[in-house]
């Protein structure tokens, strides 16, 4: 299956090249037709960029805040960090509106940080008797954002905008508003680079300091990627649920939670899924498009029931 | 060489570790026995960086547990809890594999893949190397964990009840192994076991805490008697000489 992904991919990427309203087809680009050429640069190619950076980085860090959480149903949007990140979004754009994409990221990030950081000293202070109590608190934590921004997006008349950022939406990616994503990609990256460490920290604390292994760092470090990655992705093309979470697990479930070795897997597997989940929307009811966000709801949704009733192959069993 | 001074614990009003001092010279193997809630998990913890103390200090070597970077304390000591968590789907291997961390931050040299293997067989694991731990019994995981402390070839090991979950055939070669590891590699264990026989037979040293402090500490020939154990358990135990070992009854 992943392997099947892997040869998948360059594939999709090929064929999301030649998708769309406009009508550009192979033979045009080899006959250097400039108006082919210029679609292709200009919205194509970049949706297709887009696309492959966020569902890799966004299945990153989901693999990322599952050890960092220890456990299995912990991804950006099931801990608070994707609403917290919104509301971030929500309250720059209030505040300040005229400033640039990049200034809403860190702003974004910032709150994205406070509310991961937030959800793991309630989980350091809640008793862990099962491992669904930490996707709970997690939701709980989630929805209270989520009903403060819906409140203030209420009383100031941008319901709209804020529905819009919760739905990953990639029709409206074209050159210069997409490159952010590059730095959720490079963060992908460095989760590569440290990926013994995420490793270690998921068998716990004694187990990381007993190894020398600054547990703490490895934390904040995490933190800092699961936060800012999520931060990139809902500012620049919104919400992408349940990639975070599916991705993950199904590459555990194949190849297990040697974080050095999945790694590639999981940004491979979640970059083809965005991938064809966009290319279905954007073929589904041809010529209008259907946001990748409710493709990729429908989609992930079949695929996490399908894993939490294979009990029998040890992916019920989770924490 | 190990040097515990004055270490005291304490989680409220209840103090878990009294006050105690205790030295670890290289070499041999010493039990920690005691009855639950002795502190003698507290005082691994401590004494391994694990847990801070509220009072007293801990010398691995002559170097500050709370002082000492942690990565350099990696290659001198290794605990293994008995809350080992196997919530992770690693292999055996890759478990083991952890265990040269210290030493080679992850980038495995050929020494590393040997050390690695030599634990494996160290332990009987080569049959379930490939398998991942969530799919192995009780005591093959304790094993697997127990391979890894060891692949992290340090010269103290402290172990927090390393018989858990096993049979008497692998209590008894993990005993077995442990004697190895000090009498031929000169490692210094020190273990927390829960069967005073088992602690008879095989240690060189027997530290019993009770109520937070250490209550007797000597020889086997000296801590495994009938008014020790029965002092130290609060239960009536005979001491019986079987085949050249002291083993003590208590089961009815």
């Amino acid at each position: 299956m992943l392997v099947a992904a892997a040869w998948l991919l360059p594939a999709l990427a090929v064929v999301s090249l030649f998708v769309g309203v406009a009508d550009v087809r192979p033979v045009d680009l080899l006959r250097l037709d400039p108006d082919a050429w210029g679609l292709v640069a200009v919205s194509r190619g970049p949706r297709t960029a887009a696309l492959l950076l966020a569902g890799a980085s966004t299945a990153v860090v989901g693999t990322i805040m599952q050890m960092l959480a220890r456990n299995r149903f912990a991804e950006p949007s099931t801990t608070g960090t994707v609403e917290f990140a919104l509301l971030g979004l929500l309250v720059v754009t209030i505040a300040a509106p005229a400033l640039p994409v990049a200034a809403k990221i860190v702003a974004a990030t910032a709150f994205a940080l406070a509310g991961t950081a937030l959800f793991l000293a309630v989980l350091r202070r809640v008793p862990l008797r099962s491992p669904l109590v930490v996707p709970l608190v997690g939701i709980v934590l989630g929805g209270v954002v989520s009903a403060v921004a819906t409140f203030i997006a209420y009383r100031t008349d941008l319901l709209q905008a804020l529905g819009a950022w919760s739905t990953g939406d990639f029709s409206g990616v074209l050159a210069g508003r997409y490159e952010t994503l590059w730095v959720a990609g490079a963060l992908a990256v460095v989760a590569y680079v440290a990926a013994d460490r995420f490793t270690v920290a998921g068998l716990g604390e004694a187990f990381t300091t007993n190894l020398g292994l600054d547990h703490r760092r490895t934390m904040v470090l995490g933190l800092v990627l699961v936060s800012v990655v999520s931060a990139v992705v809902v500012v620049t093309v919104g919400v992408v649920p349940f990639l975070g979470l599916v991705v993950p697990n199904v590459v555990s479930l194949l190849r297990g939670d040697d974080v050095r070795r999945t790694l590639p897997w999981v940004a491979t597997l979640g970059a083809a899924l965005v991938l064809a989940c966009d290319l279905l929307g954007r073929l589904v009811r041809y010529p209008y498009e259907v946001p990748v966000g409710v493709v990729v709801g429908v989609v992930g949704s079949v695929l996490f029931l399908w894993l939490l009733l294979r009990r029998d192959t040890g992916a019920g069993r989770v924490g | 060489m190990i040097e515990v001074r004055g270490v005291t614990k304490r989680y409220g009003a209840t103090t878990v570790v009294d006050d105690v001092s205790l030295d670890v010279p290289d070499g041999g193997l010493v039990a920690l026995i005691g009855p639950n809630g002795a502190g003698k998990s507290t005082l691994l913890s401590i004494m391994s960086r694990l847990l801070p103390a509220d009072a007293g200090t801990v010398l691995v070597d002559g170097m500050d547990v709370t002082t000492t970077r942690s990565d350099v304390l990696a290659r001198r000591l290794a605990i293994l809890r008995q809350d080992a968590h196997v919530g992770s789907r690693l292999t055996v291997r890759d478990l083991v594999t952890f265990g040269r961390y210290p030493h080679s931050k992850g980038r495995y040299t050929v020494e590393d893949r040997a050390h690695v293997e030599r634990a494996l067989d160290f332990l009987d694991l080569q049959p379930f190397a490939d398998r991942f731990l969530d799919e192995l019994s009780g005591g093959q995981r304790q094993r697997a964990f127990v391979a890894m402390v060891l692949c992290q070839d340090t010269d103290h090991v402290l172990l927090d009840e390393p018989l858990n979950n096993l049979d008497l055939r692998h209590a008894v070669g993990m005993m077995r192994l442990l004697r190895r590891a000090t009498d031929e590699l000169g490692k210094t264990v020190v273990v927390v076991l829960h069967d005073i026989n088992v602690a008879s037979c095989w240690s060189d040293r027997i530290v019993a805490m009770k109520d937070g402090r250490v209550a007797h500490d000597g020889p086997p020939a000296e801590v495994v008697r009938p008014e020790v154990l029965s002092d130290v358990y609060d239960l009536d135990v005979a001491v019986h000489e079987l085949d050249g070992q002291l083993i003590g009854t208590y089961y009815r």
